[in-house]
């Protein structure tokens, strides 16, 4: 209830509330300052998080969708070769699916380079079989192995394998982002509640002149919360406005061009880090409120 | 409006405040005298709620303060003006501004009562420092303008530490003719003074009682005063 109405007493200001706690001077651009160079940090986490998250992403789905067994046979021998890794693919533990091409998606495969009229029967053209693999994935040496056993014309391909630890390293570098902006918030939030304690210190003065006239400690909280709640959101703002410019001016190269030039927003992801400013007017509102309430029960 | 029920106190030490029954009925005029360092201002702020007693009960406007909570204790600063010994003031704001603070904290909106902020202001001699900053004001003049702060809401009580200690004469007695107008409209008044004239002066317009603290205890001083 009384959090309400000090978030409403701040939406909806109080000149004369704000007259009683005396301006500080210099110390309060530090607070505006700090909050304004943590949101420009946390933009770029952000950033970071959503780069490598769309990264993993991307990756991932190209890795679950790839791998290939290629069986170049002799005419004569190629079915049955099909047959044998066929059979070496099921009962391969880690393999979820596998499927042979027909020879209408192989034609559809070498069109872009030989036009539609290929005859591919009348070619030795592999035949392909598609392996999907499970959660766990499979023992790429164990089945290159049986397969060189059981069907010698049969090769597993699968190149994109290698990209197995970047996708993992992607996934945690998108949790460091996520986990950078938490450990930024939580600065700003210790921040905020040594300024604003230093501040309550610096006032006891006024503090006690409020009492003696029958301020009750909610108006007197009331007037350092909106304070550092303001400079927080006015800091944050201005951070996240250069934050989004610089990250606006990076160079930007094609979408394959890798991870650090995908460093950006994409369509609505332009919004999110919009909420920064929202966020450290919250972590300020709470922190110094909390500071407040506490050092005025401390102050007798 | 303050029952005091065999209080003591102390900071830590001895006890400075020894087993002190009293009773400040509505609309009663008191004056506290003793000498300097008896606890006149440790016994003020026990009635105000600035210190609670070590032992013993204190009650305002029937209830005990010891149960009351922080925003009971706001309340109660408002519904008794209190002139401190030492007047502290919001050294940023100007004197007119320090005098309606009681109405701000309340959320009173100051234009209503600007005609009673200078007629006030105008009454205890600073209309012409009412756009000056407390730390330019004399002593006296910081004693005048503590006391208007406090009398700006018609407290039901008015509370004053040495209300007098830093004003000529002439002034005291305006000062005392304001207190004593507020007594006549029923308030309650409480007076710490070394003035012994000044309590003389107000005896010849209130029956005023003077309590003196003597060897940590509260007596009611004779007819010789
Ligand atoms: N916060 C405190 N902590 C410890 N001792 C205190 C405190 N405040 C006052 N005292 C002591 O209590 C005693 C009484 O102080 P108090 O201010 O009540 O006296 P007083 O009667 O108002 O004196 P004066 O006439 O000089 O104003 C003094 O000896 C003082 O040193
Ligand atoms: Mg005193």
């Amino acid at each position: 209830m009384n959090v309400i109405g000090d978030g409403l007493a701040i939406v909806r200001g109080d000149a004369q509330a704000d007259r009683v706690v005396p301006p500080t001077g210099h110390t309060a651009w530090l607070t505006t300052f700090t909050a304004g160079a943590m949101a420009f940090l946390a933009v770029f986490a952000l950033a970071l998080s959503l780069a490598t998250g769309r990264l993993a992403e991307r990756w991932s789905n190209e890795l679950a969708r790839t791998a290939t067994v290629r069986i170049s046979a002799p005419a004569g021998q190629e079915a049955a070769q099909v047959q044998a890794a066929e059979r070496v693919l099921e009962q391969t533990p880690g393999v979820a699916e596998t499927r042979l091409l027909d020879v209408e998606e192989q034609r559809a495969l070498l069109e872009p380079w030989f036009g539609p009229d290929l005859p591919v029967e009348a070619l030795p053209i592999p035949r392909m079989i598609e392996v999907i693999e499970d959660r766990q994935g499979y023992d790429a040496e164990g089945l290159r192995l049986r397969l060189a056993a059981e069907a010698p014309g049969a090769v597993l391909d699968d190149h994109t394998r290698w990209r197995r630890p970047l996708v993992s390293a992607a996934w945690r570098l998108r949790i460091l982002g996520w986990l950078s902006i938490l450990l930024i918030a939580g600065a700003v939030g210790a921040m905020i509640t040594l300024a604003a304690s230093a501040a309550l210190a610096a006032n006891a003065q006024v503090i006690r002149v409020l009492r003696l006239v029958g301020a009750r400690d909610v108006y007197i909280a009331r007037a350092f919360v909106r304070r550092f709640t303001l400079r927080a959101l006015t800091g944050a703002a201005v951070g996240t406005v250069i934050g989004m410019a610089a990250i606006a001016l990076l160079p930007r190269a094609s979408e394959e061009g890798g991870f650090l030039t995908g460093l950006g927003f994409h369509g609505w992801h332009w919004l999110l880090p919009l909420v920064i400013p929202v966020l450290a007017g919250l972590v300020a509102f709470a922190a110094t409120r909390q500071a407040a309430l506490r050092s005025l029960r401390e102050l007798m | 409006m303050i029952e005091l029920d065999d209080v003591s106190y102390s900071y830590g030490g001895g006890e400075l405040l020894s087993n002190i029954s009293l009773d400040l009925p509505s609309g009663s005029f008191h004056f506290l005298t003793g000498p300097s360092g008896a606890g006149k201002t440790t016994f003020l702020k026990l009635c105000y709620g600035a210190l609670l007693a070590t032992r013993g009960r204190v009650s305002a406007f029937g209830s005990d303060l010891r149960d009351m909570g922080r925003d009971d204790i706001a309340r109660l600063r408002r519904q008794v003006g209190v002139v401190h010994q030492d007047c502290e003031f919001l050294d940023h704001l100007p004197v007119e501004e320090n005098v309606a603070l009681p109405l701000t904290v309340s959320g009173r909106d100051r234009g209503t009562e600007a005609a009673n902020l200078s007629e006030l202001l105008s009454w205890v001699g600073l209309s012409g420092q009412a756009r000056s900053l407390p730390p330019e004001l004399s002593g006296g003049e910081r004693q005048r303008a503590a006391l208007a702060r406090a009398v700006i809401m018609s407290p039901e009580m008015v509370i004053a530490d040495e209300p007098t200690g830093n004003i000529d004469w002439e002034m005291s007695l305006r000062l005392l003719k304001l207190l004593v107008e507020l007594n006549r409209m029923g308030k309650t008044i409480l007076i710490a003074t070394h003035d012994l004239n000044l309590i003389r002066a107000a005896k010849q317009q209130v029956s005023a009682r003077v309590l003196r603290i003597k060897d940590r205890s509260l007596q009611l001083a004779g007819a010789d005063l």
